[in-house]
């Protein structure tokens, strides 16, 4: 069992946890990830790791409640346990010798892509960070990111905050506007993804991008999370889960994560009106 | 006077055309009079033939000898001495290319149902023992066991009953390994797998679940941390796919996948959180014990029509005879001497059907068997909602990559000394499917004892 720490509302949408899990908090890297399960029949679900803190033994996840085990999960309160959480699973980033980097956060990505950042603003790489979000009620970790970044950009979908627009068209006007970069490293829905590599292909910068497929054990076992990379089938969680973004068979790893959409959908539903019975 | 039948007594089981639609156990087992009536076929041969064919040589005429007499626990310890699992072995070994195969009785008629008997006293003990197993003194000595599978479990047991301090470390977040995620619980249930746990436990091992070796902790820093030892009995990795076009299609998986969800998931129960998809028409590509547990599941999830595609012939399928028997009693369909090509995509990106050509047997390879080649002009497709490609595994590299020293081969599988599982690495053991590639729960089980006996003898002098 697992001790719920803290948790913080960032969102309607995402909750942030700090769980005590010593001996993956020691070991845990910007880039890798864990997987928990709520309950003893729970489902087995990969996050990405958003922080760690290993005086503390603290291990932070950042959540978007999207099916039945994240709404599950969101019930906990703080003191709560969970039944397992097991990690750190997954490559590292790899951002040593990285001097000038621009990261591209999405929505509830931004929770994955702001350790990056911060390591590598530690690292003391020039670090300009370009967030999206669909609207003002959703950004996340503004300040955070900000605190790290030597230049920042927000997007928002509707221009209710920032600059009304999508990521590609900040990052485009960064390129354009000079900057010149090591390395752009992308996190968020993939389909975000994908079109921030195609800009990126086009002006030649190395572009790389954390993938987060169906999987179950995490551990290089059953090949559900298998993706193409350059005509090749990798697993993103022995192989990755940081891959070339132009290498990667995006339009497969979007059909392949909407395999279990209607379950989700139904399992979604039933959920909510489960726990809409309890409160 | 033994009894001469020539023919072993059957096992009772569940009819095939109900328990294709079901997950409990397909077989139910001897009572105590057709135990000891199938014991009595016994010869007790001086020689004890199959005693060789058994690879953690348990003494099979002197526990058939007690059975036929009635003395089910004194049985019991007799297979206990050699074994940790026999609930399981009963159940999984492939006894008809091991113990029974040697049988004189099999000469002229069937073998003595040694692996039935087995089970019956494995169940009978679990049934009326109230015993559990003693703690032994402590010897001081600590050993890591990687993996909590059929090798891992052996190995911790022979060496928790010598007074060895066990620490078994499993990745996932039950114990058991490829007993409870691979196997399906019509063939092994579940709860013989735990009982055989909670024995272990009961000896002193601890098991801690979640933990990845090569992730949360190297082996390195379980020798710094005071482990005088450490077996790897890691299990079978990645999932092996033919590399045909269509594998990343919506509705292909690997068995691995497909059984974990079923098995250790439990997605076949109603309400389970974890989906699976309940398919029409299922091809399963293979034609080992994986593949017809992966045929087999699909059945009872509801498939109509579910295809075993395996490219050689019925003499060559890698499967026990008896899982063989059962899948087409079940109603299972065997497409042999049939390659496939490719899968094809319906118009939403999931699997629409599967491409084949037909086989023929041509000269024995290196490893004995007929080599298949594909017939000319024969090829012809199977509409199918699913693949399952159950096709064997590569290692796992985890622990590889992160064990400076520890050699491999050129597949991945660790080099381990076949007399005591000794790794390139002193002080590092291994054995089971991390050493040989995917093969069976007794071989692995068989690894796992000759481990245990190595570190003992080294430890001690």
């Amino acid at each position: 069992m697992y001790k719920i720490v803290k948790k913080e509302v960032l969102n309607p949408t995402v909750t942030k946890m700090e769980i005590l899990a010593p001996a993956v908090a020691k070991k845990a890297e910007p880039g890798q990830f864990i997987i928990l399960r709520v309950s003893d029949d729970g489902e087995r679900i990969p996050l990405t790791v958003a922080d760690y803190d290993r005086e503390k033994g603290l291990v932070t996840i950042i959540f978007q409640i999207v099916g039945a085990a994240t709404i599950e999960l969101n019930t906990k309160k703080e003191g709560d346990f969970i039944a397992d959480f097991v990690g750190p699973l997954g490559k590292a980033s790899e951002l040593s010798g990285l001097k000038k980097v621009a990261v591209v956060g999405g929505g509830v990505g931004c929770a994955i892509a702001y350790p990056v950042a911060k390591k590598l603003h530690e690292l003391g790489a020039t670090v300009h960070s370009v967030v999206g979000f669909r609207n003002r009620d959703l950004i996340i970790l503004e300040k955070e990111f900000s605190a790290v970044s030597d230049e920042m950009a927000i997007m928002t979908d509707d221009g209710s905050y920032g600059e009304k627009g999508l990521v590609t068209d900040a990052l485009k006007k960064l390129i354009e506007s000079g900057n010149s970069y090591d390395e752009v490293i992308v996190i968020g829905p993939v389909i975000m993804m994908k079109f921030v590599s195609l800009l990126t292909k086009e002006y030649g910068i190395k572009t790389i991008v954390s993938m987060n497929p169906i999987m179950i054990d995490g551990t290089g076992m059953c090949g559900g999370c298998r993706l193409t990379v350059g005509g090749k089938t990798k697993f993103a969680c022995v192989d990755g889960p940081d891959f070339d973004g132009h290498e990667v068979d995006f339009d497969e790893a979007m059909r392949r994560s909407s395999i279990y959409k209607p379950f989700e959908k139904k399992a979604y539903d039933e959920a909510c009106n489960l726990f809409k019975g309890v409160e | 006077m033994p009894n001469m039948s020539p023919n072993k007594n059957p096992m009772p089981s569940q009819a095939a055309d109900v328990r294709n639609k079901n997950f409990s156990e397909v077989a139910l087992g001897y009572s105590e009079e057709t135990a000891i009536d199938e014991a009595k076929r016994c010869l007790n041969c001086k020689n004890m033939p199959c005693v060789s064919g058994c690879p953690v040589k348990i003494h099979i005429p002197a526990f058939i000898k007690e059975v036929a007499e009635g003395n089910f626990e004194k049985a019991y310890e007799i297979i206990s001495e050699s074994s940790s699992l026999p609930a399981v072995c009963g159940r999984v070994c492939p006894q008809e290319r091991q113990c029974e195969s040697k049988c004189v009785r099999g000469i002229k008629g069937e073998s003595v149902g040694i692996g039935r008997l087995e089970r019956f006293v494995a169940d009978w003990h679990n049934e009326h023992s109230t015993e559990t197993p003693k703690k032994p003194q402590p010897n001081g000595y600590k050993v890591a066991v990687i993996g909590s599978g059929p090798a891992g479990l052996t190995c911790a047991g022979d060496l928790a009953k010598k007074g060895y301090e066990v620490t078994v470390f499993e990745a996932l977040h039950l114990a058991g390994g490829v007993l409870v995620y691979g196997i399906p619980e019509f063939r092994l249930p579940k709860a013989i797998v735990q009982k055989e746990i909670d024995g272990l436990k009961a000896l002193g091992v601890k098991i801690e679940t979640n933990m990845v070796i090569g992730k949360v902790l190297s082996i390195d820093e379980l020798l710094e941390n005071g482990f005088d030892a450490v077996f790897i009995g890691s299990g079978a990795g990645l999932p092996k796919f033919m590399g045909i076009p269509g594998e990343n299609l919506n509705g292909v998986y690997s068995a691995n996948e497909f059984l974990t969800r079923v098995n250790l998931m439990k997605a076949y129960k109603a309400g389970a959180k974890t989906p699976i998809k309940h398919n029409k028409k299922v091809a399963v590509v293979g034609g080992g014990n994986v593949a017809m547990d992966a045929a087999r599941c699909a059945k009872r999830l509801g498939a109509e029509e579910v295809y075993i595609v395996y490219r050689r012939s019925e003499a060559e399928l890698p499967a026990r005879a008896e899982e063989v028997e059962h899948a087409k009693e079940e109603g299972i369909i065997f497409k042999l001497l049939t390659n496939p090509t490719e899968i094809i995509a319906d118009e939403n990106g999931f699997v629409g059907a599967i491409n084949c050509v037909e086989m023929e047997l041509g000269e024995p390879d290196e490893s004995g068997r007929r080599r298949p080649k594909v017939k000319e002009n024969s090829e012809f497709t199977i509409d199918v909602d699913c693949v399952i490609m159950a096709l064997g595994t590569s290692p796992n590299p985890l622990i590889k990559s992160t064990t400076k020293g520890l050699e491999t081969k050129d597949w991945g599988g660790i080099i381990a000394d076949e007399e005591t599982g000794l790794t390139s690495r002193a002080r590092i053991y291994a054995g089971g499917d991390a050493v040989t590639g995917a093969a069976t729960v007794i071989l692995a089980m068989g690894a796992g004892k000759t481990a245990a006996e190595a570190i003992m003898r080294d430890i001690e002098g």
